[in-house]
């Protein structure tokens, strides 16, 4: 591979990279991306087993398990979102400062899963607008890393300096 | 001892109290006729012939038949190692039963949700509110007549509930297609690649 002589010279200045500060920003912000674990139930076992050293969520930066939303990045639902929880989880939801993202896991957190009932929210996408819909029941820890992967480019993309009008 | 030899012993002193003990399956079944008693067949149970344990109270909804709810007391003894169920029927108008929670605490929150779940209340119950649903809800959700999918309701800043689609929605699959693509409309195939030679 041909390396470019991009303009100066590193011995004299120093090892030096020269890039855009959207890049660099989504850089640090997607692999420093820390969840704020909504875990409601069974999902928030495979949560905690992505956490743990063989599915290993610190390899993504997300091992800090925030539970308080002002110091986290990134809500993980996992688990059943009942109408009596609902508007808890948007509180804590709102609570978190931005930039924050939303992963739906498991099947009853994107679409209220095998309970089609009076009880269960048909969603958690009804409350908060998600990113990332991982499913599963409960899905796989390797499927939570593919969907922080997947975060991840969605993050990369993200126009900080010049923030799309919304 | 035997559930049924404890059974009898029960009808007898209660007589007109409760119907004969039914044996059915194994399982002994004594109907409380006069619910004004229970309490008292209740002392009897725990006190006399040594069920301590208060193993299950529900309510069942017989949506048709008068009257229209059974509360049903499963009963069980640690130490002779016998079940007995007790039953009540309750009618729909009064829909009240005396509670059971001076003879076996965990009658408490027992009897919350078969009244968040049934609407049957408990005479004599310090505490009682609903449970699994929230103050205020409207309905009673696991009455026969109240479709499982739900009815909107709405409690600005408590909670809210919608009906939840039982058909329809994006996974939706049709049984008998003959292959993926045809039983889940939202698959791809994957693109076959031409070979170069």
């Amino acid at each position: 591979m041909e390396f470019q002589e991009i303009g100066y010279n590193t011995k004299v200045e120093g090892d030096v990279i020269v890039t855009k500060t959207d890049a660099v920003i989504n850089w640090f912000r997607k692999n420093s991306i820390w969840p704020m674990p909504m875990g409601l139930a069974c999902c928030a076992i495979e949560l905690m087993a992505a956490s743990s050293s063989r599915f290993d969520i610190a390899r993504f930066g997300a091992e800090v398990m925030r539970f308080s939303p002002r110091q986290s990045d990134l809500m993980i639902v996992a688990g059943t979102v009942t109408y009596k929880m609902a508007l808890a989880v948007k509180r804590i939801y709102d609570q978190m400062p931005d930039p924050k993202w939303v992963i739906a896991m498991g099947a009853c957190a994107s679409s209220g899963g095998m309970y089609r009932s009076y009880a269960v929210l048909q969603g958690v996408d009804r409350i908060l607008p998600v990113d990332v819909y991982v499913a599963g029941c409960p899905p796989r820890p390797e499927a939570l890393l593919d969907a922080v992967m997947k975060l991840q480019a969605k993050v990369a993309k993200e126009p900080v300096v010049f923030p799309a009008e919304s | 001892m035997t559930s049924i030899k404890l059974a009898k012993k029960l009808t007898k002193k209660f007589g007109k109290a409760c119907s004969e003990p039914g044996e059915a399956l194994g399982e002994v079944t004594i109907e409380v006729t006069d619910p004004s008693r229970l309490v008292e067949i209740c002392e009897f149970a725990k006190g006399e012939l040594g069920f301590n344990y208060l193993v299950d109270l529900t309510a069942v909804d017989n949506y048709g038949e008068d009257p229209r709810f059974e509360v049903v007391y499963e009963l069980y003894g640690y130490a002779h190692f016998c079940h007995l169920r007790l039953k009540v029927a309750v009618d729909e108008e009064s829909a009240t039963v005396p509670s059971v929670i001076s003879v076996w605490r965990t009658a408490d929150w027992h009897e919350r949700e078969a009244y968040d779940m049934m609407g049957v209340t408990f005479d004599g119950h310090p505490d009682l509110r609903r449970i699994l649903m929230w103050d205020g809800y409207p309905y009673f959700p696991l009455r026969k007549d109240f479709p499982l999918a739900g009815k909107p309701s709405e409690m600005p800043d408590v909670a809210f509930t919608n009906k939840a689609p039982l058909e329809g929605g994006p996974f939706v699959t049709s049984a008998g297609g003959k292959d993926t693509t045809k039983r889940e409309p939202r698959s791809r195939t994957a693109e076959i690649s031409s070979s170069d030679d």
